[in-house]
């Protein structure tokens, strides 16, 4: 079977042309479909940044929370509940909320205050530099050094700076796990100094954190605070909560489904089209082939193969692409959300392979059509 | 001599209903090893049709095809594939060389499809192109031949196998008739031997000179079989 397939790569590969626009087909596909399924999963990622950052296993919120910028503030009350809440280990307030900074430049930028429980700090970012326990001090806050850390001027220790008419002082630098969606630098400080410099409605806890005793105890948790009223989630129910939104209620899933599907259609259109010519105008010498003495498997062999080894040439290729264009992109815009998944990466092959065998298909039936007699009569 | 091929009672038609066309009518006839064998007859005649059920490419309606005493259309679709590769080389009248490949691996396709190893069958290649007088040209694509020079392509590819019926298609339509005779002679001097025997589909009355019998057909019908000139030599 080695000397049938050589043949096969020999006659795909010697056709220049054809060979050239195969690859030129299955590559841009590949490099549509991985661009622009990496750039929803760097959109969904990031939508998700607070949830990933902080980090608390399980969240009790509004049940009409999409997204975790748009928090709707719960009672006091509710927190007492919570933490009364068999199961539960323990349960803080989170602050968040967006706020306005004027920088020593004179100019505003926008920015997203998260207020991390006075006592324990729970969720608190990993610092490069500086204390976490000067967070206590007055006016600190911690900036997080992301792709929008550059907007608030590249800030230092010691860096002041003002948040709607108060004094705020940089006492540290952390580092998250993701960026946020919104294109904003995130501050941290403590619970009561972000309700205090921030204007507020009349409750101010967006969020509580909770830690519960074990695993187990969680369908227990989320089913008292659902009798609260309120909705408790764990992390990723509440990543895929996030995630839902952005697919099934904006325009957003839609759009990139649709420009997947035409990536798929554009790719099997230039890959299918020249495939088929391809095998046209080789099928007389498959027929001479058949009359020799090759049996129709082995010609059917021949063309998987073909098909074949074209999508993954062109596979490789198309992500090869899209990952130099992703990585010059991100040197270029540190903020660029994309982000090449497994995911995506074996959603693009899966795509792949369909155009190769729906290729392949046309291909085969040709071949087997062909009777050596046929090449006899001319 | 010891026979080859026996046909007997060969029928083929197409279609049905009033639109059947009989193509071959009832033929019978044997080949024998050591001979030059010619079909010939005018366009239509059912030749090609007839070449094609004894060489294990077209089945027929009726009759059957005997080979060491087995009727070769009681044969498995893969035991037919089986018998053309390992006891038919075909010259085809178009040559239906490869474009893509180089000289030496069209000839070598017969030897890959008998499973053996590229490198080994390249070698195996070179001889036969050696005995065609083509072995400077090895690794040139065919297209860089002239019409001659893929003839021999193709009949080194032919009997690269090692086939012990070797079928040949209308060999002169496609080249001049010096060039022709030439390669029929050729063909009569280097390729035929005592373990071959060599069927030629022609309707170029310039080669039946070469020939050890020529058989006529017309209408499907078989109408004789005649001594060729060189049925003496």
């Amino acid at each position: 079977m080695k000397g049938i397939l050589k043949i096969a790569f020999k006659l795909l590969v010697n056709d220049k042309g054809k060979f050239a626009a195969l690859l030129v087909g299955i590559t841009f596909a590949v490099f549509l479909i991985v661009m622009m399924t990496s750039m929803f999963s760097g959109i969904l990622k990031r939508s998700s940044a607070t949830v990933l950052n902080v980090g608390a296993k399980v969240w009790v919120m509004d049940p009409a929370v999409n997204t975790v910028a748009n928090s709707i503030p719960m009672p006091d009350y509710v927190l007492d509940a919570v933490r009364s809440i068999d199961g539960v280990k323990y349960a803080v307030p989170l602050y968040s909320g967006g706020a306005q900074v004027k920088l020593s430049s004179g100019l505003y930028q926008s920015v997203t205050v998260l207020g991390l429980d006075d006592a324990t700090l729970y969720g608190r970012p990993r610092l490069l530099s500086g204390n976490m326990e000067d967070i206590y001090a007055e006016n600190a806050f911690v900036v997080v050094k992301d792709a929008e850390f550059r907007k608030l001027d590249n800030p230092k220790i010691g860096t002041e700076f003002d948040i709607n008419d108060h004094k705020g002082v940089v006492v540290g630098i952390a580092k998250v796990t993701t960026s946020g969606l919104f294109g904003v630098p995130t501050l941290y400080t403590t619970y009561s100094r972000a309700v205090t410099y921030i204007p507020s409605t009349r409750f101010t806890t967006a969020y509580i954190l909770v830690e519960p005793k074990s695993e187990a105890a969680i369908p227990h948790i989320e089913n008292e605070v659902r009798k609260l009223g309120y909705q408790a989630l764990t992390k990723d129910e509440f990543i895929a909560k996030i995630s839902d939104f952005y697919k099934y209620q904006t325009g957003l899933g839609t759009n990139v489904m649709l420009m997947t599907i035409i990536s798929f259609i554009v790719g099997l259109s230039i890959s299918g089209q020249t495939f088929y010519t391809f095998i046209l105008e080789n099928l007389e010498k498959f027929g001479a082939l058949k009359a020799i003495g090759s049996k129709g498997r082995e010609l059917v062999f021949m063309i998987l193969f073909q098909a074949s080894f074209t999508a993954l040439a062109g596979y490789g290729l198309g992500v090869g692409l899209a990952t130099v264009i992703i990585t010059l992109a991100r040197l270029r815009l540190p903020s660029y959300a994309a982000q090449i998944t497994y995911l995506n990466l074996g959603f693009a092959f899966v795509m792949v392979l369909v155009i190769a065998a729906i290729s392949s298909y046309i291909g085969v039936r040709k071949v087997l059509r062909i009777e050596p007699f046929d090449i006899f009569r001319g | 001599m010891e026979t080859a091929v026996n046909a007997q009672g060969l029928s083929k038609w197409f279609g049905e209903g009033e639109a059947r066309t009989m193509a071959v009518r009832d033929v019978s006839f044997e080949a024998y090893l050591g001979e030059m064998l010619y079909i010939v007859g005018p366009s239509g005649s059912g030749k090609t049709t007839l070449l094609s059920m004894i060489s294990g490419i077209l089945r027929p309606n009726a009759g059957k095809v005997m080979v060491e005493g087995s009727d070769i259309w009681s044969l498995s679709n893969d035991g037919i594939a089986e018998f053309r590769l390992n006891r038919v080389g075909f010259v085809f009248q178009d040559y239906h060389l490869f474009p893509r490949l180089t000289t030496v691996e069209n000839v070598a396709i017969p030897l890959i499809l008998k499973k053996k190893a590229w490198s080994e069958a390249v070698d195996v290649a070179m001889q036969y192109l050696e005995i065609v007088g083509l072995r400077e040209r090895a690794d040139l694509p065919p297209v860089k031949l002239s019409g001659g020079e893929q003839q021999r392509v193709a009949i080194a590819r032919a009997i690269a196998g090692k086939p012990d019926l070797l079928i040949f298609d209308e060999p002169t339509a496609s080249l001049d008739g010096d060039t022709g005779r030439k390669i029929v002679s050729f063909v009569k001097e280097n390729i035929l031997n005592e373990q071959r025997c060599i069927i030629i589909v022609t309707h170029d009355s310039r080669i039946y000179e070469y020939a050890d019998r020529i058989m006529k057909m017309e209408d499907g019908v078989l109408k004789g079989i005649a001594n060729g000139a060189n049925h003496e030599k």
